[in-house]
């Protein structure tokens, strides 16, 4: 399975409608790969639920507008992990021999300010139930994240904001990054706080923006001479029952009073089945972009996808083994700190990344020799996503 | 004046020793919150079988946080003027869960560290006077 081709439209907050942003962003993947869209016989997108109707069935809207060509069409929608269950329905459809080139598309156009639920009065939906009930948004979520690792592991202010100066340097020379202005750790200290201990720096704003790959089977991939890039693996797990980490949108965990937790949580299991599949561990990675809608957050992931022990996540970041240069970059495109959240787009965004750290096309932020990279990111509703690439 | 009514029917008591209602499986005697299910959630189960079992009025602070900004609709601000407020995420011990809630009036993020022992209450969720479960740090 080879990722023939990648593009992307840069993230901003420019306004149009999102499928704009996404015939860019394929347009961009086709060239890249040398295929026509002719020849694409199947096309996902990755649902964007703010967009109205055209957002519901993404797939198609996409295919309308790059024109129609007949090819079979899906839409995904998992929340921030709909691009990478959008990248596993053309893989397996590859896979299974129905289809030979695959293009997979997410875009979206979002509103400023906290990510909100559907409207109306839907006192049956969690994610609306948690707003009215509680007011807890998603950076509160974030915030507790963070609040744990600072009263179990003694994590601090200073640490968080080092995230966000090591990924606002990575992403200084991306062209596709919103943000590109080198950050310090006082100005993140000196942001107002949104959700205690997170302040606005230490979160990722919400962005528009449209990624894309197109995948092919190996006989299509010699044909168009790009073999370079393989998925190895994509896992896309649920939790085991019970989960006992309070995710978003959730006002309350599985309980553990008859059934015992399982031996790995729910993240980590996320990147466990990824290595599974690949037949390789962490430490095979030479880069990994991981989710970081906080700087808290991309500390967990070290954790969770077996950088460093539990706790040891702000060790690794200090000592700049996450830093690009350093054992094991960590979000060398920049990460989320420096895009902005664009919800289908990202975790395609990721494999885009790590497509051209691969193939030695990063530029100023290339990652020596990189041999084997990592994707992971998780979707509210227990949506795992990890995907695992190498040359 | 009549009595203040929950903001949701059948999520939790009122009263002086208020409770969240939760579902308790028949067969197996998993828990489960808020109390929609109709089926146990224990996938080694096939019970079809719940009931409303009233959870541990007292647990420990799982992790905390506050909202300094306003947060969207439908949350509806008590207040012209937008005032912050703690959120806590408390585990039961006998229920072995977490349960999200908002921190009473007057405590704070500086009243919390994770572990903490807090005690559900009642109070009104905005200016219409309606009730929500809150979690208040005990004062031992």
């Amino acid at each position: 399975m080879a990722v023939v081709g990648v593009g992307m439209h840069p993230w901003g907050k420019w306004g149009r409608n999102f499928v704009g942003y996404g015939v860019a962003a394929a347009r961009a993947a086709l060239d890249d790969a040398g295929v026509d869209w002719s020849d694409v016989d199947f096309i996902v997108g990755g649902e964007t639920v703010r967009n109205g109707y055209g957002g519901y069935v993404a797939g198609s809207t996409m295919a309308r507008a790059l024109g129609w060509n007949g090819a079979r069409v899906a839409t995904c929608y998992a929340a921030c992990a709909s691009g990478s269950a959008a990248i596993e329905a053309a893989r397996t459809r590859i896979l299974a021999g129905l289809c030979d080139v695959a293009l997979v598309v997410g875009a979206d156009t979002t509103p400023k300010g906290f990510l909100a639920p559907n409207a109306g009065e839907r006192w049956d939906d969690p994610d609306w139930l948690r707003f009215r009930l509680i007011g807890a948004t998603n950076p509160a979520f974030f915030a507790m994240y963070a609040r744990r690792r600072m009263d179990l592991y003694g994590a601090g202010p200073a640490d968080f904001a080092m995230v966000k100066v090591k990924n606002a340097r990575h992403g200084r020379h991306n062209p596709n990054a919103r943000y590109r202005a080198e950050v310090k750790a006082e100005d993140v200290m000196a942001s107002p706080v949104v959700s205690d201990p997170l302040r606005l720096l230490d979160i990722c704003a919400t962005s528009d923006g449209g990624a894309a790959v197109v995948l092919a089977s190996p006989a299509a991939a010699r044909r168009l001479g790009q073999t370079d890039v393989r998925i190895r693996a994509v896992s896309t797990v649920t939790p085991r029952f019970p989960n006992t980490a309070l995710d978003l949108p959730d006002i309350a965990t599985d309980s553990a009073a008859v059934v015992a937790p399982p031996a790995i949580g729910f993240r980590p299991s996320i990147a466990a089945a990824a290595y599974e599949e690949a037949g390789l561990g962490p430490e095979d990675l030479s880069l990994a972009e991981v989710y970081d809608l906080s700087t808290a957050l991309e500390l967990d992931w070290y954790e969770d996808i077996g950088l460093c022990g539990p706790g040891e996540a702000e060790k690794l970041l200090q000592e700049g083994a996450t830093t690009i240069g350093g054992r094991i970059p960590v979000n060398p495109s920049g990460g989320l700190a420096c895009f902005g959240e664009a919800v289908p787009a990202q975790a395609i965004a990721q494999v885009c990344e790590v497509t051209w750290q691969l193939r030695g096309q990063a530029g100023p932020r290339q990652v020596e020799g990189a041999q084997v990279g990592l994707t992971i990111n998780q979707g509210l509703f227990g949506h795992g996503s990890c995907v695992i690439l190498s040359k | 004046m009549t009595e203040p009514e929950p903001v949701i029917d059948r999520w939790f008591t009122t009263g002086p020793e208020p409770a969240l209602i939760g579902r308790r499986c028949t067969k197996c005697g998993t828990y489960q919150f808020p109390p929609t299910g109709e089926w146990c959630p224990n996938p080694a189960c096939d019970s079809m079988s719940m009931e409303d079992t009233e959870l541990s009025r007292r647990g420990r602070v799982w992790s905390y946080t506050d909202a300094q900004y306003q947060p969207p609709a439908p949350f509806v601000p008590s207040t012209d003027a937008f005032e912050p407020f703690a959120i806590a995420a408390v585990e039961l011990e006998a229920e072995a869960m977490v349960i999200l809630g908002q921190v009473a009036s007057g405590f704070g993020v500086g009243q919390l560290r994770v572990g903490t022992e807090v005690e559900l209450v009642v109070e009104p969720i905005d200016a219409s006077g309606a009730l929500v479960w809150k979690w208040r740090p005990c004062s031992e």
